[in-house]
């Protein structure tokens, strides 16, 4: 590999392990000798697990898929922060040369009742599907393809729908969120089509359903603490949970309809 | 289509009512700390006992204060049933969590800090609006001044409510701190160009209305309120 460092440190790794969602788990210790400060902290699971296969026991499940902080698969929650020590980075992005020789990391999974362990550090994000599946379609015209930029956007609000776009839908705010509160998320997600011209058809519709499925599954109450904001590895703004909160008051309580 | 039956019930709606009664008790604050800064005056109470025997037999005054003391149970009642089902929500804690990494302890401790508020409350209540009440409906002569006094020049016991007054007021500055600014947040009052003009206000609300407050007990034991 062009541009290694050569560079190794030596870690002590507490990883959370749990059979399934119904037994108890526990921390087990691995020290980690030699690892590159070029891996990412996937990589180095890669290793531990390698090592774990050949003496027969049992590889430490994680979440990942494109390893490029674009999917929103992996989901460690390393030294009591999401996605780790960086900000603005997924945990496939984060690399060994954020910790120091001698450093013990603690790994543990998501923690929200809505997020159950499925195995060690993998947990079941299905919620977000279901809440992304209630918000429904965009009604949009068929027959011939029409013109590009035919529906014309103010450039602001363009901006502000694909930086809110922009949620790989990880779950690091859940997981950030003292209160497990899955509120950017589900902000995100009705902000780029409420501020498009194309989602104002289902507008009230979508932003009621989205919040009651989110309730639904028991994620907590936002307190505004912004440690989602914080953590998110996409920097989606706070302004989507303001955005979010007038969205529903004004479906609930304004919409001029039975 | 709408859903204000449901609203209530929504985590939205729920958090809808922290923000209003919190801003309502907000605009309690301006009025109670415009009122008692007449403390300051120096004119032996005249001024500021004026101001509260007004206040103490205005109806309109009265009235509001129902809806005050409805809106500081409804913030309180609802406070706890949010951390309860926040709580829930998180049934397995984490072994190891960097708060400070992402958030500013006050705003992750609104709970305590309110806890503490409560109780001061309890103790204020007894101190002076208990007092006063006896005093308006058993029509005595009743000088608040001189009661105010009593209570934080009264020897040792009188230091140990200066001190309890003052954790009260730094409470307030802390949960204030978060609370104003998190009241528009979370009523969906967010602006480019207001934002940060509410942010600063909160900022300086929460910590000269503390201050102010702080100021009379302290005024009182130092002998600068006389």
């Amino acid at each position: 590999m062009a541009g290694t460092s050569g560079k190794t440190i030596n870690v002590t790794i507490k990883v959370w392990r749990q059979k399934n969602k119904n037994q108890k788990g526990q921390f087990e210790t691995h020290p980690m000798k030699g690892v590159s400060v070029d891996m990412s902290f996937l990589e180095m699971f890669d290793v531990l697990n390698d090592r774990l296969i050949t003496e027969g026991k049992d590889p430490v499940a994680f979440d990942h898929d494109c390893r490029e902080g674009i999917c929103g698969m992996c989901s460690m929650y390393i030294n009591g922060r999401p996605h780790g020590p960086k900000q603005g980075v997924t945990t496939c992005q984060l690399h060994m040369r954020s910790f120091k020789d001698g450093d013990t990391i603690v790994v543990e999974p998501w923690r929200s009742a809505a997020f159950p362990v499925v195995k060690d550090l993998a947990v079941d994000r299905s919620a977000f599907d279901r809440i992304i599946a209630s918000g429904g379609f965009v009604s949009v015209n068929t027959g011939n393809a029409r013109d590009a930029n035919s529906i014309l956007i103010p450039k602001d609000d363009a901006d502000q729908a694909f930086n809110a776009a922009a949620c790989i839908g990880c779950g690091a705010c859940v997981a950030a969120c003292k209160n497990g509160s899955a509120m950017l998320f589900v902000s995100a997600k009705v902000s780029q089509l409420a501020l498009l011209p194309q989602g104002q058809i289902e507008r009230d519709e979508r932003v009621l359903n989205m919040v009651n499925q989110m309730d639904e599954e028991g994620f907590g109450n936002c307190t505004n603490t912004a440690a989602c904001e914080a953590e998110c590895p996409k920097g989606i703004s706070l302004e989507n949970i303001a955005r979010l909160n007038r969205e529903y008051i004004s479906a609930s309580n304004f919409a001029n309809r039975k | 289509m709408s859903n204000s039956k449901g609203f209530l019930k929504s985590s939205i709606g729920r958090k809808a009512i922290m923000g209003l009664t919190g801003l309502f008790l907000v605009t309690f604050l301006i009025v109670h700390v415009s009122i008692n800064s007449l403390l300051f005056v120096g004119d032996s109470g005249a001024t500021f006992n004026a101001a509260a025997n007004f206040m103490a037999h205005n109806p309109v005054i009265r009235v509001v204060e129902i809806g005050l003391f409805a809106g500081l149970i409804l913030h309180t009642v609802q406070a706890l049933l949010l951390t309860l089902a926040n709580r829930k929500a998180r049934p397995q804690g984490y072994a190891v969590v960097n708060g400070a990494a992402n958030s500013s302890w006050y705003s992750r401790s609104m709970g305590l800090l309110g806890t503490l508020l409560l109780l001061f409350l309890v103790m204020h209540l007894y101190h002076f609006w208990w007092p006063t009440k006896v005093a308006v409906f058993t029509d005595h002569e009743h000088n608040t001044f001189d009661e105010i006094k009593a209570v934080f020049t009264d020897g040792t016991m009188g230091i140990i409510s200066v001190l309890l007054y003052v954790i009260g007021c730094i409470s307030l500055a802390y949960h204030l701190l978060h609370g104003f600014q998190s009241g528009f947040q979370t009523l969906g009052l967010n602006h480019k160009k207001y934002t940060p003009l509410i942010k600063k206000t909160g900022i300086g609300f929460s910590i000269i209305v503390s201050l102010l407050f702080a100021l009379m007990p302290i005024g009182f034991l130092i002998g600068f309120i006389k």
